[in-house]
């Protein structure tokens, strides 16, 4: 297995493993860890590292919402086109083009609903391609990046046993 | 009329285990590296076929070698992962975890007086499973300069060519220790020449990280005289539903059975449900918990090196066993869950041959994990 094989799954599991936790876990010298994430953040493999928040349990609570949208193209703009327009505003937090009922799978944050309302209105169906949104606020999340919410699992193994 | 114990019971001494189980039960906060099962829970998919079979009330008795379509499942994936072929109907018993199938082995096959021989250190129920069954049971103890694998040298030199049986389990429970198939060809050479039969546990086959697991049943000569017990415990993580199987020769299944169906019956029923679905669709779980498991193995072997503790790089289960920096590995255990809250279990709990090391279990997560290393070093210096 290569040095950056060894290390990616470890990155997505936990980025603030230390690096010396990082080499013990796999063998490696911590200058080979180094290097790697060096490489794979170079590579544009690696686009970043952020925490995985429970937002209920922070305040004040940000208003979060999925939106589907509905495209028309013409000759001169295609799919990409519209994404980069989109993906440029800092409320749209992820954009994903989907198969399905819809083209465009879009997370918008803001501090309010009519925040985010007013964002889908004025900014988002005004563009001439899009022929439709329908906005999905989200009221409770249970899983995020793979992570589960809710106060997990205590250990209830034996404390020894064969 | 009195509650006298027979004979044959008295001669089976309390578990040594449950000492420890009782000091670490007085410790709140306690971090146990005493553990002999994972820490994961079973694959969902697993445990989403339990349910639906519940759901659907399927909680009737099942044949008493197990659901065909299990004992199918069974024989594909052993065929595929171990180069097992036995076939589901004459070959194949589901039990009530390999724990069962162990003693169904013991008393099918032994006279009073018989011979078992039982390398160590070892699992716990082996000595006492084949003294239940009035097997005489000759201890083969492992070496440490060999790396707690079995050797013809010392199955000779603990007398085994005289015994009826050998029992093996690699990768092992408590040492950590594999074998590689050629490491495997004199162990069969000397059980072919002595004429033994064999019973290897290889219920943590799926835990072999150096090397692909080699069954000894694979060997020339040696599947007509091996019974081979797994199960879904550790694989799995499904300890707790208790289910294993036996592979051997049709002989040797309908003796066990002969036991099995009068004293369990059937093994549970929802445990086979989700067994099914386990060896079906949950071959990437498996995968994701040995990564794990042996990202933590480098770990804990790599910060033993680095205070000093004498450990062999086991490659298998998820145990290490480093030698015990105090000559009484009993005294150095107790003092350990007193003064930092660390649980181990001395080896001499599992046999001789474990004297002087402590089985360190790395199914936990990786922060506990550390901060248990943490509080050794400290305890150490």
């Amino acid at each position: 297995m290569s040095s950056r094989e060894q290390i990616l799954p470890l990155l997505r599991e936990n980025a603030r493993y230390s690096t010396e936790d990082l080499a013990r876990q796999t063998g490696l010298d911590e200058s080979e860890v180094e290097a790697t994430i060096q490489e794979l953040e170079r590579d544009g493999v690696v686009k970043g590292y952020r925490a995985i928040v429970d937002r209920d349990k922070v305040e004040p609570e940000r208003v979060r919402a999925s939106v589907e949208l509905n495209v028309t193209l013409d000759r001169e703009t295609g799919y990409d086109d519209i994404a980069e327009r989109l993906a440029k505003f800092p409320e749209v937090q992820g954009l994903r083009l989907v198969s399905g009922d819809f083209d465009f799978a879009m997370d918008v944050e803001g501090d309010s609903m009519s925040e985010v309302s007013h964002f889908i209105s004025e900014k988002v169906a005004p563009v001439p391609e899009i022929t439709q949104t329908v906005t999905h606020y989200i009221m409770e999340t249970y899983k995020e990046g793979g992570v589960e919410f809710g106060d997990g699992d205590d250990d209830d193994r034996l404390s020894i046993s064969p | 009329m009195s509650f006298e114990e027979s004979e044959r019971l008295e001669s089976v001494p309390p578990s040594g285990i449950r000492r420890y189980f009782e000091l670490a039960e007085e410790y709140d906060d306690i971090i146990s590296l005493g553990v002999g099962e994972p820490d994961f829970a079973p694959p969902w998919a697993a445990r989403d076929a339990a349910i639906g079979s519940l759901e659907r009330g399927q909680t009737s008795y099942t044949p008493n070698r197990g659901l065909r379509e299990l004992r199918e499942e069974i024989a594909a994936h052993t065929s595929e992962k171990y180069d097992l072929d036995y076939d589901p109907d004459e070959e194949i018993l589901v039990t009530a975890g390999a724990s069962e199938a162990l003693d169904l082995a013991f008393r099918a096959f032994h006279d009073p007086g018989d011979k078992v021989a039982v390398s160590q250190p070892s699992y716990l129920s082996y000595v006492p499973g084949a003294t239940l069954a009035g097997a005489d049971v000759i201890d083969v103890p492992t070496r440490p300069e060999d790396d707690f694998k079995l050797t013809p040298e010392v199955l000779e030199a603990a007398g085994a060519a005289e015994a009826d049986t050998l029992v093996m389990c690699y990768p092992n429970n408590p040492t950590g220790a594999t074998m590689t198939r050629e490491e495997l060809a004199p162990v069969a050479e000397f059980v072919r020449e002595h004429d033994l039969r064999v019973f290897a546990d290889e219920i943590y086959a799926a835990l072999s990280y150096e090397h692909e697991h080699t069954s000894i049943a694979t060997l020339p000569g040696m599947r007509e005289r091996t019974v081979v017990f797994n199960g879904f415990s550790k694989a799995y993580a499904m300890t707790g539903l208790r289910l294993g199987y036996a592979l051997a020769p049709p002989e040797a299944i309908e003796a066990m059975n002969r036991i099995h169906q009068y004293t369990m019956l059937s093994a549970p029923t929802t445990a086979q449900h989700a067994a099914i679905e386990a060896l079906r669709n949950c071959e990437s779980d498996v995968a994701e918990m040995r990564a794990q498991y042996d990202r933590r193995r480098n770990f804990v072997l790599s910060r033993f090196e680095e205070m000093g503790l004498d450990c062999f790089p086991a490659s298998g289960a998820f145990y290490v066993f480093p030698e015990c920096p105090w000559e009484d590995s009993d005294a150095f255990a107790e003092a350990l869950i007193e003064e930092q809250g660390v649980a181990v279990v001395p080896g001499d709990v599992f046999g001789t041959g474990g004297d002087g090391h402590l089985r360190v279990t790395y199914a936990t997560g990786l922060g506990d994990l550390k901060e248990a290393l943490a509080r050794i070093e400290e305890f150490i210096d």
